[in-house]
């Protein structure tokens, strides 16, 4: 009995220790406030959208649509914290210059053309190229010139929206055509939304690049210590490098997604604040925002916790200028439980409580 | 007549998860006391100094500070406050400030400071304690030495009583150690109170007046300095009557030049850390060694053989190939292995897995693509754990967990992981103790004798001699002599050291 009580007090510590909890139990907290206060924030239901397809709508479901592209920016913000020990904070301003060029392609040079201009494949490859070039310019401040790692995306962050203009000349293109909003909405047929299975598609080789490569390791040895990599061998310049450029392959099928929801862009408003939600992601998910160790599971959950909690708000109807204002209560909340220093505190709190226990069932 | 006690510790303990790391241990300083305390890596003297200085808190036990007061101490601001102070082996100064500034940064009053008055008052601390250097100076434009001195002298300028030293000298080179003594002994006199952590045994019985022992988290003994004879006190810290090091001395097997073939030659290589160039080649199966003062390139010879610094000229040649060995992993590649001087920043990587770090070499000489399983890695980390006696609690225990000789042997564990066919280790004894030293030592003499070839660099030049069959001679950055044969002799690695102008 008392073996019993023992091996779940180690798993219940155990799991206080583990990153993912945090997440997770924020996730379960949203949803257990959910659930409390309003049953039918679970409810799913069944309907035709304005295509007539039979399509899923639901609280749920919009969490997991629109939770996409966040949480496929999370990986790469993940990455590049762990290598550079800093964070992007261009990829916002890089998700409306990958988007604009996606326009760009598929539009040409008239903004309301009645045909594509070019293969939408075409139009998502050079949308990659551009995206990673511009990770590759912000690679190459901070991992050759050693700038630090914000103030060198700084530069992108300011310039990023002009260039996404000035790709369009300044126009507003708009896309007329349906295989091409499909990647941002519905594929006809099946009920749930396009961007969760890209999303999940890159899951899947983030987890198999992690399985079948050193990156991890490499990514860790050189966010923890860069002497040590290079004596080992390393090259912690080109690993850093690498990261920004992977970033920026995130940020283009982010901005890819983003343009086909509605199949133009706003140049200032597009993907705005995201790459602040991004480095919450990386942080949620109990990562260390100083480089080293990293888990992308905990992040892309971070990232679903951020977007659950959006949406929960728009549920309350809390007013859109305030929505801000009631994320920063809830993110103080999460980022300082998930501190270091309070989860030992909680769980030195938890191991007393259990110890009264034991000697109680002892006697 | 007894001199007054500064400090009582009596019955502490304290345990982290999985370790007891102190068991009723008792510890005694008296005013005017250089008390040593001693124990291999591991033995609680860290542990024990932390709880002093509050960076721990015990578990139970009691403290009592002059005059049988108690005292709780329960942070490091605390134990400052009561007069407790400590320079560590680590310089935990700031590089980037003034020595006046490090003196009395923290503990101005108020929001205002005179600089002039500051720096007048630093002028007047250094010079009572006889340290020469400006109050206005860069501290990083200053030597370790003067570095851990100025440390010293901030601690006195807080009025302290109790002054621990944590392992202070070993990165000083001989007359730097003598100054600190002077210090020390000067502070002494003062009827400071001074806990001295060391590796060094000739430095315990040149300056100490007691000695405790701790072995496994428990107090050994308190001796009297002359009632206890140094391999008395080497078998107390390693609780067995000591044969090995007698063992291992004078057991060099004769190294026969002629017989086996050049694995590793260099001509007139030369790195970007200013040393001269320098020819240099090894044999299989040979164990030779740069020795020189500190400062003096032993370190940048092999960084530049490893292309760990960056190469400016040279030929290199291995097995009698002509290669190109431009960094790190071009050497590796050759079969080249370097277990660097600086632990801390070129070995460890202080939150990864032993597993991790035993693999990492190995791992990142077999490619990107060719990741261990977990299984392939842990077998090759255990493999190594249970060959270097590596006492740790698992394969996933973060290496900074360790002590230091623990992790020194997962370092060593990793570079024998690559199985190299020249290995090259630039201190591999430094801070660790003695049963550990010795291992390496023999565990060095082993890997010869299986053909590896083998660069031994330590301070120590004992160490060399049992270990080496050659002996390169730096000076001022400068290739200045060979030693080999009957030439092995402490006086006259000496006399090359110190001698003027060869020829």
């Amino acid at each position: 009995m008392s073996n019993k009580t023992k091996t779940e007090g180690n798993i219940i510590t155990a799991l206080f220790r583990n990153q993912i909890f945090i997440p997770i139990a924020a996730l379960f907290i949203l949803a257990l406030f959910n659930f409390i206060v309003d049953r039918s924030f679970f409810k799913i239901t069944i309907g035709p959208n304005s295509d007539g397809n039979p399509v899923l709508s639901g609280n749920i479901i919009s969490i997991i649509d629109y939770g996409s592209e966040l949480a496929i920016l999370a990986i790469g913000m993940t990455l590049v914290t762990a290598a550079s020990r800093g964070q992007d904070i261009s990829v916002g301003a890089a998700m409306a210059i990958a988007g604009s060029v996606v326009l760009r392609v598929l539009c040409g040079t008239n903004s309301r053309p009645d045909e594509l201009q070019a293969p939408i494949i075409v139009a998502f490859i050079v949308c990659c190229l551009v995206a990673m070039a511009f990770g590759a310019f912000n690679g190459l401040l901070v991992s050759v010139f050693k700038i630090q790692p914000m103030v060198a995306t700084l530069i992108l962050f300011t310039a990023g929206r002009s260039i996404a203009a000035w790709i369009n000349n300044n126009e507003l293109p708009v896309v007329n055509d349906k295989t091409f909003s499909i990647f941002g909405n519905y594929i006809p047929g099946i009920p749930i939304p396009t961007p969760f299975f890209i999303a999940l598609a890159c899951f899947i080789i983030i987890a198999l690049i992690m399985k079948f490569t050193n990156l991890k390791l490499y990514i860790q040895s050189v966010g923890l210590n860069e002497q040590t990599s290079r004596l080992n061998g390393l090259n912690p310049a080109f690993i850093k490098f690498i990261t920004y450029v992977f970033l920026g392959l995130c940020v283009a099928v982010a901005g890819f997604i983003k343009v086909s929801r509605f199949s133009t862009i706003n140049y200032s408003v597009t993907a705005k604040d995201i790459e602040m939600d991004a480095i919450l992601a990386v942080a949620i998910g109990g990562n260390s925002l100083g480089g080293g160790k990293f888990k992308i599971s905990a992040s892309i959950l971070g990232a679903y916790v951020i977007q659950f909690l959006t949406t929960t708000l728009y549920k309350f109807d809390v007013n859109s200028e305030a929505l801000s204002a009631y994320k920063a209560v809830v993110v103080i909340a999460l980022v300082v439980l998930s501190a270091p220093i309070v989860r030992e505190k909680i769980a030195a709190v938890f191991k007393k409580l259990r110890s009264p226990e034991k000697a109680e069932l002892k006697s | 007549m007894q001199a007054k006690t500064l400090l009582e510790m009596r019955g502490i303990y304290k345990s982290f998860p999985g370790v007891k790391a102190l068991k009723n241990v008792d510890f005694t300083l008296h005013e005017g006391e250089i008390h040593a305390l001693m124990g291999e890596n591991g033995a609680g003297k860290s542990t024990l100094i932390k709880v002093l200085t509050g960076v721990h808190v015990k578990d139970s036990g009691d403290i009592f500070l002059k005059g049988h007061i108690p005292v709780q101490i329960r942070s490091p601001q605390e134990a400052q406050n009561y007069g407790i102070s400590t320079v560590y082996q680590e310089i935990s100064l700031c590089p980037n400030l003034t020595v006046a500034e490090n003196i009395f940064i923290g503990r101005g009053k108020g929001a205002f400071v005179s600089w002039r008055d500051m720096n007048r008052k630093a002028d007047e601390v250094l010079k009572s304690l006889d340290i020469n250097v400006k109050s206005t100076q860069q501290l990083a434009s200053c030597s370790i030495a003067v570095q851990q001195m100025v440390a010293i002298a901030r601690a006195v300028e807080m009025d302290c009583n109790i002054l621990i030293l944590d392992e202070p000298t070993s990165s000083l080179d001989e007359s730097e150690v003598a100054k600190l003594f002077k210090l020390m002994r000067d502070l002494k006199s003062r009827g400071v109170g001074i806990i001295f952590v060391t590796h060094f045994l000739d430095q315990v019985y040149e300056v100490c007046d007691k000695i405790t022992v701790l072995r496994d988290g428990k107090l050994v003994g308190e001796y009297e300095i002359e009632n206890l004879p140094r391999v008395q006190l080497v078998s107390k810290m390693l609780g067995k009557e000591l044969d090995d090091m007698a063992d291992i001395k004078n057991d060099v097997p004769t190294f026969d030049e002629k017989k086996s073939e050049i694995v590793y030659e260099a001509e007139e290589l030369c790195s970007t850390e200013g040393i001269k160039p320098f020819n240099f080649h090894i044999r299989k199966g040979e164990v030779n060694g740069f020795t020189g003062l500190l400062g003096s390139g032993r370190s940048e010879c092999v960084r530049a053989i490893f292309g760990a610094d960056k190469v400016t000229s040279g030929r290199v040649k291995v097995d009698g190939k002509p290669v190109n060995i431009e960094k790190p992993i071009d050497a590796m590649k050759q079969g080249i292995a370097y277990l660097a001087e600086d632990r801390k920043r070129d070995g460890i990587v202080g939150d990864l897995s032993v597993r991790d770090n035993i693999i990492l070499a190995l791992q990142v000489k077999k490619g990107f693509f060719k990741p261990f399983s977990k299984a392939e890695a842990t077998k090759f980390a255990d493999e190594y754990i249970k060959l270097l006696d590596i006492k740790t609690a698992s394969v996933e225990t973060p290496i900074k967990s360790l002590s230091g000789g623990n992790q020194q042997k997962v370092i060593l564990g990793r570079w024998l992981l690559t199985h190299p066919k020249y290995l090259i280790l630039d201190e591999p004894t430094r801070g660790i103790d003695v049963g550990t030293k010795v291992d390496i030592q023999k565990l060095v003499l082993k890997l010869a004798s299986e053909g590896m070839s083998i660069t031994f660099i330590s301070s120590e030049t004992d160490e060399m001699l049992r270990t080496c069959s050659r002996l390169l001679v730096m000076r001022d950055r400068k290739l200045v002599g060979e030693l080999k044969g009957d030439q092995l002799t402490q006086n006259s690695i000496m006399n090359t050291i110190a001698g003027g102008e060869q020829e």
